[in-house]
């Protein structure tokens, strides 16, 4: 570590800082929602409309960014083994990005930007609210600039080298967000923002919905890259033993840069403004994105198994009982596989042609997102953190188990929460309602799945309390570190390797014909044929 | 705990990778098969109308209009359905429709994003301003349906639904004028 713990700290501790905020938060929206809070009169839709909004907006932008930004800036020097490049810049970044933060959350509280985390127009919130997730994306770029300039740094100091997977896989997803952000970017500057100042009164609110859908997609792996990366890099060693393939890492990871971009309709499936036609060219490549996530399973499985049959595992299954599930970050892997595989498999429905209208903006789709992204990816993010802390604070956990009972919640709460919800949402429970009449008698039958998810809520909120004392004591644990490898070795390490494994020039142009081929209509026919413009419709 | 270089060879390693490639490629084309199969077969498409109308005037005359809302039964015997989401509600507030028979629903919102779902059906569509979301079902049991509004609307878009009435063919008797309302229960 060289001089970077404070800043890493710095965005960690703002993440978590937001998640636990916003984890209370979504236990009492779900109290408001059962039949426990019905009929109680307060909270007002106001109070509960500005709470989802602030949960949203914590949970999937504040507690991501920072993370990823943290998390890139310990890649970047442990990985390359060199000190961060303009860490003055990061500084400033993080300071740009904190400031963001309070932009956007101060009108929240104010009841001024209740328009939940998607804002779509013609709704539009406070000027602040905006351009303060304005900053805390700039604060993002700077950080893609700082992950880019380190790589190329490294790769001019060893040349024909290749470049650690763990740094590859975190400018994939630098590249990534610099492609994402720019959707969101056009319709924040060029309609929401003049909209919310006052300068435009009306607003094409289907070109605004196909520019959120450009970034709505890609961003969700933008959160997820980290836990994959945790996945390649180090669950094998700390599992005790090597990552299968180091060619098959950078092909997911690029094949997550090249078609996590062109799927973002597949939100749209339901909408009046695309024809079938661009729908169904975006379901296609939709089922692409299932392929890195399959070969992730396959490599990190074979890892595993490695590291089993190292420990004496004999059999077919064999290994899987010699893993050592007691060190936090295994059984994290073990309990996110779970999570992904029924998450995924509802992804698959959800992106299903046809079947998405039996899904769309139900609570299906709730249950889909927060057991993929609040399961899969936040329980990756909690192993991180579990890995890394100790190497930032120099010091060591007593004891593991506070760490194992913590990841244990956090699963257990995941399922209870979602299956149910699953289920509402087949039944027809609609999404984003502050209350529901429960003396409907369709209504009313829901009510006992509704207890049992607001039960799950409150185990995560446990687990989101027991995992912020985790970390908090041990910046006072008594223990000092050990000293020992984060990264895995590859049973092969590469040598060479060929320079589109080593770089993102060719695939930023695949990328770009993707992009064209599957948003290039679908944006122009606005242009081509502006759709009537709605009034704006302001909340503040 | 040894770290000894596990031995596996390269080749065996490419060989497993290889296989796996091919099942990935089994599932995905399974997958996208199942999902062109059904569309294609039983016609199951996405609402994607693509129809402009203007938000600022839709109910001043035209389609939308009020005297047109509700549902209508053609010369042709075609049953047509017409409401307007709006900030909090849909108007109007209940509409009739026959079951066993082919049915279009066509909605248009004068103000904000609004979507909707028919609950124990498969209807559901956005309803984007600007655009006419149209969706064509047939309804299979009588029974009074909740059409809630899916999509955040502003603070008031939990009391934002409507009732489908759906009635046996007999029952469904359009008036002179061509129009079917809810019956009082």
């Amino acid at each position: 570590m060289r001089n970077v713990e404070r800043l890493c700290l710095a965005h960690f501790w703002v993440a978590f800082a937001a998640f636990l905020v916003a984890s209370l938060l979504g236990a009492w929206q779900m109290w408001v929602r059962s039949p426990l809070g019905a009929n109680i009169g307060t909270p007002t839709p106001g109070h509960y409309f500005m709470s989802v909004t602030a949960h949203g907006v914590s949970m999937a932008y504040v507690l991501t960014t920072f993370f990823i930004m943290g998390f890139g800036y310990f890649v970047a020097v442990t990985s390359l083994g060199r000190p961060l490049p303009g860490k003055v810049w990061a500084w400033i970044a993080f300071w740009m990005a904190i400031v963001g933060v309070v932009m956007v959350l101060i009108p929240i509280i104010m009841g001024q930007a209740s328009v939940l985390f998607t804002f779509y127009p013609p709704l539009t919130a406070s000027p602040w609210f905006y351009i303060g997730l304005v900053l805390v994306v700039v604060g993002s770029w700077v950080w893609c600039i700082l992950m880019f300039v380190a790589m190329r740094e490294w790769k001019r100091e060893n040349p024909g080298q290749p470049v650690p997977l763990a740094m590859f896989a975190t400018v994939a997803n630098a590249v990534m967000w610099l492609w994402t952000t720019v959707g969101v970017a056009a319709e924040l500057l060029f309609q929401v923002i003049p909209a919310s100042l006052g300068i435009v009164q009306t607003i094409d609110a289907g070109l605004a919905r196909t520019l959120f859908s450009w970034t709505l997609h890609a961003i969700v792996y933008f959160w997820l890259i980290p836990a994959y990366i945790a996945l390649y890099t180090m669950i094998p060693r700390a599992a005790g033993g090597r990552l299968y393939s180091d060619t098959m890492g950078r092909l997911t990871f690029i094949l997550f840069l090249v078609y996590s971009l062109p799927v973002g309709m597949h939100h749209l499936m339901m909408d009046p403004e695309h024809g079938n036609g661009w729908k169904f060219i975006q379901m296609l490549l939709t089922v692409f994105v299932s392929v890195p996530t399959l070969l992730t399973i396959f490599t990190i499985m074979a890892s595993l198994e490695i590291a089993g049959r190292l420990r004496g595992g004999r059999g077919v299954f064999g290994w899987i009982a010699k893993l050592p599930w007691e060190r936090p970050a295994v059984l994290a892997t073990g309990l996110a596989f779970v999570m992904l595989g029924f998450g995924g498999f509802g992804g698959l429905i959800n992106m299903g042609y046809g079947m998405n209208a039996m899904v769309h903006n139900t609570s299906w789709v709730t249950a889909h997102f927060h057991l993929i992204f609040g399961g899969s990816v936040v329980i990756m993010y909690f192993a991180i953190a579990y890995e890394i802390w100790p190497r930032l604070t120099g010091r060591e956990h007593a004891s593991p188990a506070p760490l194992r009972w913590q990841l244990w919640l956090w699963f257990i709460g995941m399922m209870v929460m979602t299956l149910p919800w699953h289920l509402l949402g087949l039944q027809g429970q609609w999404r984003r309602v502050a209350n529901f009449n429960y003396a409907d008698p369709i209504i009313a039958a829901w009510g006992p799945w509704v207890l049992v998810s607001f039960f799950g809520g409150l185990v995560l909120l446990a687990s989101a309390l027991l995992f912020v004392r985790n970390l908090a004591v041990l910046h006072r644990s008594p223990l000092p570190v050990a000293q020992r490898p984060l990264y895995a070795l590859a049973v092969h390490p590469p040598h060479r390797v060929p320079a589109a494994l080593n770089g993102f020039g060719l695939w930023n142009v695949l990328v770009l014909v993707l992009m064209l081929l599957a948003y290039g209509y679908p944006i122009a026919q606005f242009v081509i044929e502006p759709s009537p413009a709605a009034m704006v419709h302001r909340m503040h | 705990m040894t770290d000894r270089p596990p031995e596996i060879h390269e080749q065996r390693i490419l060989g497993t990778e290889l296989l796996w490639a091919v099942g990935v490629g089994v599932l995905v084309a399974a997958t996208l098969s199942v999902v062109v199969f059904t569309a294609l077969s039983r016609d199951i498409n996405p609402p994607s109308n693509v129809e402009r109308i203007d938000p600022k005037t839709l109910h001043l005359s035209g389609e939308f209009a009020e005297h047109n809302l509700g549902t209508t039964v053609g010369p042709d015997g075609r049953v047509t359905a017409r409401m307007i989401a709006t900030q909090f509600m849909f108007v109007p507030r209940c509409i009739a429709v026959p079951s066993g028979r082919a049915v279009t629903l066509r909605f248009a919102s004068p103000d904000v994003i609004h979507g909707l779902l028919i609950t124990r059906t498969n209807v559901n569509t956005m309803v984007v301003p600007g655009f006419v979301a149209q969706v064509h079902t047939e309804f299979t049991r009588d029974e009074d349906l909740l059409m809630p509004c899916h999509e955040y609307c502003g603070l008031g878009h939990s009391e934002m639904w409507a009732t489908v009435q759906v009635m046996p063919d007999d029952r469904f008797k359009p008036g002179p004028d061509g129009r079917v309302s809810c019956a009082q229960r």
